[in-house]
């Protein structure tokens, strides 16, 4: 099969919620996937605003597709949908994001970082995951502040620097001691994304009030809180304290 | 005048949503819903919350259907719909009808047909004050950018 990216069969393009046929390759393409048409809009709209490209699907198996990984492996796979990422619901008719984990895991694809989300805060559940190479846990309802700290803690190079176009390369995770043999990148702050700094609003139940509306323009792009690698654990834990 | 309405207009939609958060019709996630709009997207909620409307509707439709049979429930369908409301309930912020999904739920599991019919009901209702008062909402904000638009014309 050729290398210059034809297909064996045509890709229809409403298959996909969304096809990016060129690609800046500085940026993040992030692979969601989710059952539910809400969830796709919300989590399309977080990597948006985190300046990620985001291709939508609503099954395990278009997943697959997508990435050129289902039965036919007559696939070649067009260069320029190259993903850096794919985020999953754990819940779905058919394949579930675990078995798709599994799938992406045990392919060629296996250094792709798969993100499970979930609605269910199952500790046998994380752990299975993580233990297959789930590069991170996400409980839902997704906010915006999950999304900027797993762009931040997976792609925090800054984009703007013309190097990195030649490969998107990643900064390793900072707890990532198992294998000291692997080339680090010198650690980079974390990327403001606003263009108007502003304090992240706090989320806490009491304070709604803080958040109304008001005439100007509402503060989309607020920047991050610095948070430290494991506060994926302090998160969890903080979860089950609220519920 | 129009500086007073534009005042007034806001201060109704924030007394609307106090109302609602008051109420627990609707929790912070609705407000992450919010920071998500902006000039890029100047109706992403309602666009989220009229994709919500129709998938809640389809599955009330199925729900109520499965219901009706009276010789055989199909309880675990019902469980697979539940949990879909649930979770799109739960990413919009629409936290009472998503806790009346979970009790509904739970009747499922247990079969309780009974139960089940009481749920529905009790979904039906807090489903239909939801969506008018996001309709309110909704509308309130429709003539808070109009009356914006004519206070700061776009000057050419």
């Amino acid at each position: 099969m050729a290398r210059n990216g034809v297909f064996s069969r045509r890709w229809r393009a409403e298959e996909f919620d969304y096809l990016c046929p060129s690609l800046d390759s500085d940026e993040v393409h992030v692979l969601a996937v989710d059952d539910s048409l809400v969830d796709r809009k919300v989590i399309e709209r977080l990597l948006k605003i985190t300046s990620c490209k985001v291709t939508t699907v609503d099954s395990g198996r278009r997943a697959l597709q997508f990435l050129g990984l289902d039965e036919q492996e007559s696939f070649v796979r067009f260069d320029g949908l190259k993903v850096d990422m794919v985020i999953t619901d754990y819940c779905m008719p058919g394949m579930t994001g675990y078995e798709l984990l599994k799938k992406i895991k045990g392919s060629s694809f296996r250094e792709i970082p798969v993100v499970i989300m979930s609605s269910e805060n199952v500790l046998a559940r994380i752990d299975s995951c993580l233990e297959e190479g789930a590069e991170n846990f996400l409980l839902k309802p997704v906010k915006l502040s999950d999304v900027k700290r797993l762009k931040d803690y997976m792609f925090s190079e800054d984009r703007s620097r013309t190097e990195s176009k030649v490969m998107n390369k990643r900064k390793l995770p900072e707890t990532s001691s198992d294998d000291p043999s692997k080339p680090t990148l010198s650690p980079s702050p974390s990327i403001d994304m606003s263009s108007t700094p502003s304090s992240e609003p706090s989320s806490s139940p009491g304070t709604f009030s803080s958040l109304l509306y008001t005439d100007s323009s509402s503060n989309s792009n607020v920047s991050s809180m610095p948070s430290s690698p494991d506060s994926l654990t302090r998160r969890l834990k903080m979860r089950s304290q609220d519920l | 005048m129009l500086g007073l309405g534009l005042e007034r207009l806001r201060a109704d939609m924030n007394r609307l949503l106090a109302l609602l958060f008051h109420q627990g019709v609707l929790d912070e996630q609705y407000l992450q819903l919010q920071q998500l709009q902006d000039e890029s997207s100047p109706n992403f909620v309602s666009e989220v919350v009229n994709i919500y409307f129709q998938e809640s509707e389809k599955l009330l439709r199925n729900l109520r259907f499965l219901l009706m049979d009276r010789e055989f429930s199909d309880y675990k369908k019902m469980g697979v719909h539940l949990n879909q409301f649930i979770g799109s309930s739960s990413s919009i912020g629409a936290k009472r009808v998503r806790n009346v999904c979970v009790a509904f739920r739970v009747a499922s599991e247990q079969n309780n047909r009974l139960g089940c019919l009481r749920a529905l009901e009790l979904l039906e209702h807090e489903y239909c004050y939801l969506k008018n008062k996001l309709h309110e909402l909704f509308q309130i904000e429709q003539q808070r950018l109009l009356a914006a638009a004519v206070r700061y014309p776009v000057q050419h």
